[in-house]
């Protein structure tokens, strides 16, 4: 028997969504291992996020003032010893700037191999193997990971949150020792970008802008902000520097799966793409005709994006 | 205050090429394919190249691969990398497996700071870094970015987004995460993973290409370092994913507009 451990991110004592993605997918691992489920929580102050996981699985509480602001180096001994005392032969996370940037330390230091970005699992009891994307999502492949622990992060587009459960779990405070002088690292600052918008990897709708708005997002946002939507940006519109690099979808961005993606003078790399095919539907505006993201659109609208965009929004608004 | 930097020099697929699996599904097809150095590490070496201009040092670029991996050294070595070594290794290689290379380059090395792209374009799998710095107990910065935009002065001026304190032994780092930048700041020796807004970088030119071409290029062999060689990662299948079936072309807004709100109803 194996047991699964999952690690939820809290931010200022709000947990993250895709965590209940997570545990969603910890659930379908734990159904195919035939194993118990546990999550741990690491923070300062985090008494409501534990509170709140209860409802899906048994808590590890890791709650100290040395753990208030997140650092790999801090948190991933805490994690591997969590997994030890639990036996958790599986550790995962969500694939997002905490999950990407812990697990792998995590894995070091369980001497476990990792697979990151896992899409679905395959197999079972001994034989569990993890799907994944390679080459920008232009591949999957089916790897298997030759090391007794076992550590992922799942991409949430593609697990469903878990269900909260009819009894709820136990909260079991974890033993907090961090020498913090002697830590390596130190948390300095945080600029965030502060946006009343809904979070760009949980938004039902995306409006998305790219080179062809030459800087001039005023109507992707105008438009985004009649239908309460994410804003989102291909790399080339981030690189300019035309708006923040948290709005980046693709390869190395963001990967959204919204019920709309709504692409406005993106061209469509390959990269960009594979941060936004999962989304139900895609429309994209362009003035090209020839431009790729047109092929795997389910509407195209070769147009001016400015006026399109405007009179789109006319119709929403006159639609309430 | 100089530093000594080891920056790694991954050869991977271009990103231009078409990548098309084998119809076995055990490799992509490589015929076609063309090869360079793994975009994140450039900005690597652009980083590890700014670092030296500001505060002198040394830069060491290394590979893991066979012969092929010359190539991408000398990349390296043609943007004003000192020297590179070619740890030879045929087979596949995983994070595990290339994290444990490096911790043996870094205790041969004693380097300042590692200088890693954030993932490697071919597997994307993000984890050698972190990986590392796990291993040597130092500490990380993945993800590495700075508060200026690569359309800023700063960066025309060819900046180094990284810091180094006036002591010479902490590094300041802004890393791109969810929601905003972070700063960070490491102890040296640290392991830091660049990300795409850190810098622009340069293109090699025809001097520092002939000049390339005389700087020391040390190899070690992988057997040879005393570590387990099994990869720990294995890929059992690879397959192309189902392609997004194309839709229809709308003539105008009032059309697109009433498939989105009376066909797809998701407005």
């Amino acid at each position: 028997m194996s047991n699964v451990l999952i690690v939820a991110e809290q931010q200022g004592g709000m947990l993250r969504k895709a965590t209940l993605h997570a545990l969603g997918a910890g659930y379908q691992l734990a159904e195919r291992l035939s194993g118990k489920i546990h999550v741990i929580a690491l923070g300062k102050g985090i008494g409501t996020v534990a509170h709140e996981l209860r409802a899906y699985a048994d808590v590890v509480a890791a709650d100290a003032p040395v753990l208030e602001h997140y650092l790999a180096e801090a948190y991933a001994p805490i994690v591997a010893e969590a997994a030890r005392a639990l036996d958790a032969d599986y550790v995962g996370a969500a694939s997002n700037a905490f999950g990407k940037d812990l697990l792998p330390r995590v894995a070091a230091r369980l001497k476990a191999a990792m697979a990151s970005d896992v899409l679905a699992f395959g197999g079972d009891g001994a034989g569990i193997t993890f799907h994944r994307p390679m080459w920008a999502d232009n591949v999957l492949a089916e790897v298997e990971l030759r090391t007794p622990v076992k550590v992922f992060t799942i991409r949430p587009t593609e697990f469903s949150p878990a269900p909260k459960r009819p009894v709820a779990g136990d909260v079991i405070p974890a033993r907090v020792e961090v020498d913090a002088p002697a830590l390596k690292t130190r948390f300095v600052a945080f600029r965030e970008v502060k946006s009343a918008r809904p979070a760009l990897t949980e938004a039902r709708v995306v409006v998305a802008g790219g080179r062809g708005t030459r800087g001039n997002f005023r109507e992707v946002e105008a438009l985004a902000d009649e239908l309460g939507a994410a804003v989102g940006a291909s790399r080339a519109a981030v690189d300019a520097g035309w708006v923040p690099n948290d709005w980046q979808v693709g390869q190395t961005g963001k990967v959204v799966a919204p019920e709309l993606y709504i692409a406005a003078g993106i061209s469509g790399a390959i990269q960009h793409l594979a941060g936004m095919k999962g989304s139900k539907v895609i429309v994209a505006i362009n003035k090209d005709p020839e431009a790729p993201i047109l092929q795997i659109a389910d509407y195209g609208l070769v147009a001016d994006l400015f006026e399109a965009l405007s009179e789109l929004r006319a119709k929403v608004k006159a639609s309430r | 205050m100089a530093l000594k930097i080891l920056v790694t020099a991954k050869r991977v697929e271009d990103p231009e090429s078409k990548i098309r699996v084998s119809p076995d599904g055990t490799s992509i097809v490589t015929e076609g394919v063309n090869y360079r150095l793994n975009p994140f590490d450039e900005i690597a070496v652009e980083e590890a190249l700014r670092l030296k201009e500001r505060h002198g040092g040394e830069i060491v670029a290394a590979s893991i691969g066979d012969d092929k991996s010359t190539t991408e050294i000398r990349t390296a070595l043609a943007l004003g990398a000192d020297r590179g070594i070619l740890v030879k290794h045929v087979g596949a290689l995983d994070p595990v497996l290339v994290a444990a290379i490096l911790a043996k380059l870094v205790e041969l090395e004693r380097p300042d700071l590692i200088l890693l792209g954030k993932q490697s374009i071919d597997d994307d799998q993000n984890q050698t870094g972190q990986y590392l710095a796990e291993t040597l107990g130092v500490g990380q910065a993945t993800f590495a970015s700075k508060l200026d935009s690569l359309e800023s002065e700063a960066e025309q001026n060819k900046q180094p987004g990284i810091l180094l304190s006036p002591d010479g032994k902490r590094l300041t780092v802004v890393r791109e995460v969810d929601g905003g930048l972070e700063t960070l700041e490491l102890s040296l020796p640290a392991v830091v993973t660049t990300d795409l807004r850190l810098n622009k970088p340069r293109f090699a030119t025809l001097p520092g290409i002939m000049k390339a071409k005389k700087k020391p290029l040390s190899e070690l062999r992988a057997s040879d370092l005393g570590l387990d060689l099994c990869p720990k990662v294995v890929v059992k299948r690879l397959s192309e994913p189902k392609k997004r079936k194309g839709g229809i072309r709308v003539a105008n807004v009032d059309e697109l507009w009433a498939k989105l709100h009376g066909e797809a109803k998701v407005l």
